[in-house]
């Protein structure tokens, strides 16, 4: 069943707020884990089951599905790194006298269904940079170990940005082939497996990324979110730390489109429509060092012509005295719907591809994620 | 026996810890001690300790009012009489 945008699901620093559409309009219909911070949630399109990826600050990061839309929950074993596992991509690994540092799991990045063709089968992209694989639909969790062990992991090329460690946030799967699957990595880049995930392939060819000090190197760039066209999987986008990238070659060459004299460039989020791959949002923000929206004014940046272009959208959206940023999952796409959860905890919409925009709310917690389903 | 208190932040996941406030629990070691509770409670013991066994950076355990010394290893011994206080740091807001 694919996602129809009627359901709204947020993982907010305070619990999980899933909203369900009456009409024009929005309506809480449950509220999960309050005060306990969701790191990501979304429904299998699949299954219906709605999952949560948890992040106490105590407890360490749990995971639960509810197969009845949030009423009641189930705490399924969270992945587990396998006993001895150091982290050994780390800048500090590469001090021959720095202690060792064992592999724990420290966040759920992202929680992404397998294929149609293999309903039981689920990934979590995890920091320190673990890709974890369930085929019983999410009871038992495997590190993938081809990619743990990847040859690109050591000299420092894979390694935290944001956090302490590389975290897999993207894991996108080929709906046309369930053995191709990409994952984005902050930071290392973009890796592809065209073999359900027995060997993986790095594809940053033609990303720069301007913080390091040789900005072409194969392994170390930062994309902050990877998404695929569904209806022409050959089209790839990534916001990027240092700008937006589009690949038409199913990421063997990645483009540049950031806007040259507008604020599309740096952001978290980026969502390409399901059937044009030429059609994407991103949510711009003022770069790297400050962390604000671009002038104190939200807005959404639409392009229809592959990135030569792009267009503002700003009508009902806030114009002054704005600080949100958008996190990496917390802009959403299904058809015409979309909608975005910031920083400060401002929730909006849109039922006509972004030109008009309407308020969820004002005073939910910060946003982590928002899925449409 | 080892007797047991634990923080009430634990009873929302674990509600049965509620019903006994106090556990008596028979352990030589903080380490056995948190697997035999992860043995009565399910779960419990990755509240406590993460992939690699070691003491959250979050959590506290006291053995007779002092913080435990090996945290990586929990390999604090325990005599008959021991008094445990799990607790949460306290962090956050």
């Amino acid at each position: 069943m694919a996602a129809t945008g009627d359901t709204l699901i947020l993982g907010t620093r305070k619990g999980l707020f899933l909203f369900e559409r009456r009409g024009n309009d929005w309506k809480l219909a449950s509220t999960s884990f309050l005060g306990i911070p969701i790191s990501y949630a979304m429904i299998d399109h699949r299954t219906g089951t709605l999952w949560a990826g948890q992040d106490h600050g105590h407890w360490g990061c749990k995971l639960s599905r509810s197969r009845d839309r949030g009423r009641t929950w189930e705490e399924v074993p969270a992945p587990v790194y396998p006993a001895g596992e150091v982290i050994k991509n780390s800048l500090m690994s590469m001090d021959p006298k720095a202690p060792e540092n064992p592999a724990t799991l420290k966040y759920i990045w992202c929680i992404g269904p397998g294929g149609d063709d293999e309903p039981n089968r689920l990934y979590i992209g995890t920091e320190p940079g673990g890709l974890f694989v369930s085929d019983d639909g999410g009871d038992s969790w495997q590190l993938n170990r081809p990619l743990w062990d990847h040859p690109s992991r050591v000299g420092g090329q894979w390694f935290g940005g944001g956090r302490d460690n590389a975290g897999i946030h993207s894991v996108v799967v080929d709906p046309n082939n369930s053995k191709r699957v990409l994952i984005g990595v902050s930071c290392a880049g973009t890796f592809e497996t065209t073999d359900a995930g027995k060997s993986w392939v790095v594809r940053n060819n033609g990303l720069k990324s301007s913080f390091l000090p040789e900005p072409n190197p194969e392994v170390g760039h930062d994309p902050h979110l990877v998404v695929m066209c569904p209806g022409k999987t050959s089209g790839l986008w990534q916001q990027n730390h240092c700008g937006i990238w589009k690949s038409k070659d199913g990421g063997q060459n990645w483009v540049e489109v950031s806007e040259q004299n507008g604020p599309a460039s740096f952001g978290f989020a980026v969502a390409v429509d399901e059937i044009d791959p030429d059609q994407a949002w991103v949510a711009p923000a003022i770069s790297d060092e400050c962390r604000v929206a671009v002038g104190g004014a939200l807005c959404i940046s639409r392009t229809t012509d592959g990135g030569k272009t792009w267009r503002a959208l700003r009508e009902g959206l806030p114009q002054a005295q704005c600080y949100d940023v958008i996190f990496r999952h917390g802009l959403d796409k299904v058809g015409d719907a979309l909608a975005f959860g910031t920083t400060t905890g401002n929730v909006y919409y849109s039922n006509d591809r972004g030109d008009h925009w309407k308020c969820l709310g004002t005073n939910f917690p910060l946003v982590y994620s928002l899925r449409f389903a | 026996m080892v007797r047991v208190a634990f923080t009430r932040h634990l009873h929302r996941f674990f509600p049965a810890l509620a019903e006994e406030p106090t556990l008596e629990v028979e352990a030589g070691d903080v380490a056995e001690l948190v697997g035999r509770l992860d043995a009565r409670f399910p779960g419990l013991g990755g509240y406590l300790v993460d992939d690699n066994r070691a003491l959250r950076q979050h959590v506290n355990i006291f053995v007779n009012g002092q913080p435990v010394q090996d945290r990586r290893r929990l390999s604090d011994p325990l005599d008959d009489h021991a008094s445990v206080h799990i607790m949460q740091a306290l962090s956050g807001g």
